[in-house]
C-alpha cells in the first residue's frame, strides 16, 4: 500500500526528482506534490479528458497514467503551455470566441487543441470535432471551441501558404 | 433596438457589445482557483461511507478497524454528527400541503437511497481516508425499495417514511374553464399521449466539494464551496450548526460548472462544516465522479398523461394533464423538490391562447437520489407536453405546425395578459420570434429537403418549439414561502484614488460571464474604460447581500442593481466635481475616466485627480462638502412574480432506420431576452443550454435496476453530448426589453435546455410519421426509437 519509488522527469522544462507511492497517478502527483493545479480531475477513469496533458509530445490522460510511468518522460501541463507561449494563439482565439465558460475543461481542451494545430491539423470543422471528442465540455456546446481551433488552424495554414 | 443604452458609438459604450471576458486569460493559463485547488495547513480529508442499498436500516456501525488505520484522525457515524448538526426539512409554506420528514446530513437510522452518507473518515490524505473507509463495517437490514413513482402511489406500496399514510409528498390541482365541455364540443379533435421523461443530472465537470475552516479563536467558520448562493448557505450553516450568521463566512471561488446542481444543501458538505468545528481543523471534501452521480440532485423523472383539443379552425380549446414526478426520499432543502412540478403546471401551454386548462401534479417519494431544480426547472416537460401535443394535432388534422402556431400563439401586441394557468405575462414576442425562426432556418427549403429524403427512403424530420422561460424571479419564487433565499441583489461601486472602479455584487460567476457583464454595465453607465473596472463576487464577507445566481437572474437582477449603483456613484462624483470646479453638476459628464463638459466634451478634471483630492487633500474641499465616492444599490422585481422571456427554436434530424440513432443535422434558436448586454456571452449561454437539452432528449439517463442500484454511475455508462455528435447552432435575437427595469435585460441561461427537448421530440416524430410511428419517451435512445418503429 505504501510502496514508493523514486522518479525523475521533466515537467514544463524543469527536472523533477521525487519519491512517490507507486499507486499515485500522474495528475495527483502534479496537483498535490508539484502544486501544478492547472490539470483537472473530472472522472479519474479516462473518460472526460479534463486531465489531458502532453507526455513526450503526445496527449495523455494523466488520471490513467501512474506517476511512476512518467519516470524519464517529458511532461507539459497547461501551465507550461502558457509560460512557453505554445498555447498563446489558441488562448487568444479561445478568448475571442468565448470558447470557455467555467474553464474546467479548458486545460485539457487546450492540450488536445495544441496537438491538432502543431500537427498541421486543418480548419475543417468535422475533423476538429472528431479530434476533441475525447474532451467533455459541459458548458459551451463545443461550437465556440471548434471555432477557436479552426481560427488558429486556418491562419497557420495561411501563413504556411 | 433604439434608446440611450444602444448608442454603440458613445465613449465607454459596452452594453450590447461582445466584450471578451477579462478572466479568460487566467483560466487559459491554468491559473483558475477551483475548490480542489485549495490547501490549508493541518487540513484533513473527509471520505464518506455511503449506503450500498437503496433502502436499509442501519443496525450497527463498527469503526474500530478504520480508526486504527495510518493517517486517520477520526471516524464518525451519522448519530455522532447529529449531535452537532440539526436536521432540516425541505418544505415551503406557499406550496401548501408539501411534506417531507427531517433529513440528517449523514443518515442516522435508515439509509433511503444508494449513496446516502452513513459515516465519515477523516485522514491526512484522501488516499488514507479511502483506505480506512473501506474498513468501516456497517450492519444493514435491507428494506424493500420503492422506486417507480406511479407504483409508489399504490395503496399497498411499502412506505418510505414512518407515520406517513402514503408516499405522496405534495399534490396540486389547477382547473380553469371547463375542459370536459370544451373537449366534447362538436368539431373538436382531441389527441392524448403519455409522456415519459427519464432522470438525468447536471454532470458538472468539476464535482461538488467544500473546504471548511473553523477558527476557534474567533469562533468563525469559513466555508469555501463550489456553488451559486453563498448568502443562502450562510444562513443554513448558521441554523443547523447553531452559530450566529455573522460568524459564518461562505466563499465561492472559480466554479467548474453548476447548472443548478450546486445551489442545494448537500449533507456531505454541511457535515464537513460540522466536522471542522468539532475537530477545530480545516476539512476538505471533494466528490469523486461516482459520488456525483449518486448524490448530485437528479432532474425530471416525470410521467405525464396529457390531452389537447383543437376546434375545427385549429384553435386550441384547452389542455388536460396529469403529472407524476418522483423526487427521491426527501424534498431537497431549502428550495424543495415540488418546484419543478409546480413549474410544469404553471408553464404548460403558456405561449398559447386557450380558455380551458386542467392539470394535476403529484410529487412522490421514492428510494432514489433526490430530485430537484436543475437548469430550466420544469420547462422541458411543459414545453414538450404542449408543443408535442400541438404537432401531434397538426399531424392528426393535416395542418402545418408553423401555421398552427401562427393561429394559436399569443399576439405580440396583446400584453400584458395572463396564461391559462394564471401566469402574468408582459413584453413577449412569440409571433416575431417564430417568423424570424422560419426565415433563419429556411423552413420551406427544409420541407423540400425532407420530401426529397423521404423519396429516397431517408427519415428526416423537422420539429419546432415556441417557449416561455422564467427569469428574474421575485420573492414569489422562494422567499414568500419562508426560504432564506434573497430575491433581491445588491451592487456596490467604489471610485478608488487611482481613478479605477471597484465593484462588487451578490450575484455569482460560474462561467456564464457574470463578472464580465457587471464590468460592462458599470463601465458603461459610469464612464470609464472597462479595463479600469475590477469585479468581486462570491464572498459573503465582502459583497452586498443577495441571492446569488440561479433561475437566470444574474443579468436581469444583479445587472440592474449594478446599473443603479453606477448611476448613483456618477451622480455623487459629479456633485464633488461641481464643487471643485465651481460648476453646475448638470453641465458635467464622465467620459473615459475624465469629468468633461457635457456639451463640448472638453476635459475638466481626471477622475484620479478628483479622487486623490478627496482621499488625500480633503483640505482643498469646501468644508460643507461630504464626498461619498462609493454607492450601493439593491434591486428586486416588484410587479411580477417572474419576468418571462420567450423564444422559438427548431431542429432538423435524421433517424437511422436500421440502428435507431438520431442525428441532429441542424439547430436554430431565436431568443428574446430583452436587452442583450453581451451578444457573444448570451449566444454561448443559449448554445450550451441547447446542448444540455439535446443531452436530456437523446442520451442522458440515470437508470436504476429493480433493487434501486444506479446503473449509470460512471461517465462511461452515462452518456453526455460530445463534440462530434453536436451540430452548429444558429442563434438570433428579438429584443423586447422588460419594462420592469432600466436595463431591460431578462435571463437567457435556460432557454436552450427548456426548449430543445420539445423541438427534438417533434422532429423525431415528424421523421417517423410516414411509418405511422411515434415516440413519447425521453431520452430517445436508439433502442426506444427502434421499439417505436416496431423493429425491436
Ligand atoms: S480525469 Fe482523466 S479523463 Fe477524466
Ligand atoms: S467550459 Fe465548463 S466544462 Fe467546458
Amino acid at each position: 500500500m505504501d510502496k514508493t519509488r523514486e522518479i525523475t522527469l521533466t515537467v514544463n522544462g524543469e527536472s523533477v526528482t521525487a519519491r512517490v507511492p507507486v499507486r499515485m497517478n500522474l495528475v495527483d502527483f502534479l496537483r498535490n506534490e508539484l502544486e501544478l493545479t492547472g490539470s483537472h480531475v473530472g472522472c479519474e477513469h479516462g473518460v472526460c479528458g479534463a486531465c489531458t496533458l502532453l507526455m513526450d509530445g503526445r496527449t495523455t490522460r494523466a488520471c490513467l497514467t501512474l506517476a511512476v510511468q512518467a519516470d524519464g518522460a517529458e511532461v507539459v501541463t497547461v501551465e507550461g503551455l502558457a509560460a512557453s507561449g505554445r498555447s498563446a494563439a489558441l488562448a487568444r482565439a479561445f478568448t475571442e470566441r468565448n470558447a470557455l465558460q467555467c474553464g474546467f475543461c479548458t486545460p485539457g481542451m487546450l492540450a488536445s487543441a495544441v496537438t491538432w494545430v502543431e500537427g498541421g491539423g486543418s480548419a475543417e470543422r468535422d475533423a476538429i470535432r472528431a479530434h476533441i471528442s475525447g474532451n467533455y465540455c459541459r458548458c459551451t456546446g463545443y461550437q465556440s471551441i471548434v471555432d477557436a481551433i479552426a481560427d488558429v488552424a486556418g491562419s497557420k495554414a495561411e501563413d504556411a501558404a | 433596438m433604439t434608446g440611450p443604452l444602444s448608442e454603440l458609438d458613445r465613449p465607454n459604450s459596452y452594453i450590447g457589445r461582445a466584450v471578451p471576458r477579462a478572466d479568460a486569460a487566467r483560466l487559459l493559463a491554468g491559473r483558475g482557483k477551483y475548490l480542489d485547488d485549495i490547501r490549508l495547513p493541518r487540513m484533513l480529508h473527509a471520505v464518506f461511507v455511503r449506503s450500498p442499498h437503496a433502502h436499509a436500516r442501519i443496525k450497527a456501525i463498527d469503526t474500530e478497524a478504520a480508526r486504527a488505520m495510518p493517517g486517520v484522525a477520526a471516524v464518525y457515524t451519522g448519530a455522532e454528527i447529529a449531535e452537532h448538526c440539526t436536521p432540516w426539512v425541505g418544505v415551503l409554506s406557499h406550496l401548501a400541503g408539501l411534506r417531507s420528514p427531517p433529513q440528517h446530513s449523514v443518515a442516522v437510522d435508515v439509509a433511503r437511497w444508494q449513496g446516502e452518507p452513513v459515516a465519515v473518515v477523516l485522514a491526512r490524505s484522501r488516499a488514507e481516508a479511502e483506505d480506512a473507509a473501506d474498513l468501516v463495517d456497517v450492519d444493514y437490514e435491507e428494506l424493500p425499495p420503492v422506486l417507480d413513482a406511479e407504483a409508489a402511489l399504490e395503496p399497498d406500496s411499502p412506505r418510505i417514511h414512518e407515520g406517513y399514510d402514503s408516499n405522496l409528498a405534495w399534490e396540486r390541482k389547477v382547473d380553469v374553464g371547463d375542459i370536459d365541455t370544451a373537449f366534447a364540443a362538436p368539431g373538436v379533435t382531441v389527441v392524448e399521449r403519455t409522456f415519459r421523461f427519464g432522470r438525468h443530472t447536471g454532470v458538472t465537470l468539476e464535482a461538488r466539494g467544500t473546504v471548511c475552516d473553523y477558527d476557534p479563536g474567533e469562533g468563525v467558520l469559513t466555508m469555501h464551496y463550489s456553488g451559486q448562493a453563498p448568502h443562502m448557505l450562510q444562513v443554513i450553516l448558521s441554523r443547523h450548526l447553531g452559530m450566529a450568521e455573522e460568524n459564518v463566512r461562505v466563499v465561492s471561488g472559480d466554479v467548474g460548472g453548476s447548472f443548478g446542481i450546486k445551489v442545494h444543501t448537500y449533507g456531505d458538505e454541511i457535515a464537513c462544516a460540522a466536522l471542522s468545528k468539532m475537530l477545530e481543523r480545516p476539512v476538505k471534501f471533494v466528490a469523486d465522479r461516482q459520488e456525483s452521480f449518486l448524490t448530485d440532485i437528479h432532474a425530471r423523472d416525470h410521467v405525464v398523461k396529457a390531452r389537447m383539443g383543437v376546434d375545427a379552425e385549429g384553435r386550441i380549446v384547452g389542455i388536460d394533464m396529469d403529472d407524476i414526478t418522483g423526487i427521491g426520499p426527501y424534498s431537497m432543502y431549502p428550495r424543495t423538490s415540488a418546484i419543478e412540478c409546480n413549474q410544469v403546471l404553471n408553464l404548460t401551454g403558456a405561449p398559447y391562447m386557450m380558455e380551458n386548462y386542467r392539470a394535476r401534479g403529484r410529487v412522490v417519494f421514492q428510494n432514489k437520489t433526490l430530485m430537484c431544480q436543475y437548469r430550466a426547472v420544469g420547462h422541458p416537460i411543459a414545453m414538450a407536453v404542449c408543443d408535442g401535443l400541438l404537432e401531434d394535432v397538426a399531424r392528426a388534422t393535416g395542418r402545418d405546425p408553423v401555421e398552427l402556431r401562427r393561429l394559436n400563439l399569443m399576439p405580440d401586441d396583446g400584453y400584458p395578459r395572463a396564461s391559462a394557468s394564471g401566469m402574468k405575462l408582459a413584453d413577449l414576442s412569440h409571433q416575431k420570434t417564430l417568423e424570424k425562426l422560419v426565415e433563419l432556418m429556411d423552413y420551406d427549403a427544409l420541407r423540400r429537403d425532407q420530401e426529397e429524403a423521404r423519396a429516397r427512403g431517408v427519415l428526416r424530420g423537422i420539429g419546432l418549439c415556441s417557449m416561455v422561460e422564467v427569469t428574474n424571479p421575485s420573492p414569489a419564487f422562494y422567499g414568500i414561502g419562508g426560504a432564506p433565499i434573497a430575491s433581491q441583489d445588491g451592487a456596490t461601486c467604489r471610485l478608488d484614488a487611482g481613478g479605477a472602479l471597484h465593484v462588487s455584487s451578490s450575484v455569482t460567476e460560474q462561467g456564464q460571464g457574470t463578472n464580465a457583464i457587471l464590468a460592462q454595465i458599470a463601465a458603461d453607465r459610469f464612464g470609464v474604460p472597462i479595463e479600469r473596472v475590477k469585479v468581486t463576487t462570491g464572498d459573503t464577507a465582502t459583497v452586498p447581500y443577495g441571492g446569488g445566481t440561479w433561475a437566470s437572474r444574474g443579468a436581469g437582477i444583479g445587472g440592474e442593481a449594478m446599473l443603479l449603483a453606477a448611476d448613483a456613484l456618477k451622480h455623487q462624483v459629479l456633485e464633488v466635481a461641481a464643487a471643485l470646479l465651481q460648476a453646475e453638476a448638470g453641465v458635467l459628464d464622465i467620459r473615459n475616466g475624465t469629468v468633461v463638459d457635457a456639451t463640448t466634451g472638453a476635459e475638466r478634471i481626471a477622475l484620479s485627480d478628483l479622487a486623490r483630492t478627496v482621499y488625500y487633500r480633503g483640505n482643498e474641499l469646501p468644508p460643507d462638502l461630504k464626498p461619498e465616492l462609493i454607492a450601493t444599490r439593491h434591486y428586486r422585481v416588484t410587479d411580477f412574480p417572474f419576468v418571462f422571456t420567450n423564444g422559438a427554436m427548431a431542429t432538423h434530424v435524421e433517424v437511422d432506420a436500421e440502428t435507431g440513432f438520431v442525428k441532429v443535422l441542424g439547430f436554430w434558436v431565436v431568443e428574446d431576452c430583452g436587452t442583450v448586454i453581451n451578444p457573444m456571452l448570451v449566444d454561448e449561454q443559449v448554445r450550451g443550454g441547447v446542448v444540455q437539452g439535446i443531452g436530456g432528449a437523446l442520451y442522458e439517463e440515470c437508470l436504476y435496476d429493480e433493487e434501486g442500484q444506479l446503473l449509470t454511475a460512471t461517465m462511461a455508462d452515462y452518456l453526455v453530448p460530445m463534440a462530434a455528435e453536436m451540430p452548429d447552432i444558429e442563434v438570433a435575437h428579438v429584443e423586447t426589453p422588460t419594462s420592469t427595469s432600466v436595463l431591460g435585460a431578462k435571463g437567457a441561461g435556460e432557454a436552450g435546455t427548456g426548449g430543445a427537448p420539445a423541438a427534438l421530440l417533434n422532429a423525431v416524430n415528424d421523421a417517423l410519421a410516414p411509418l405511422g410511428a411515434s415516440i413519447w419517451q425521453q431520452p430517445m435512445t436508439p433502442e426506444r426509437v427502434l421499439r417505436a418503429m416496431g423493429r425491436l
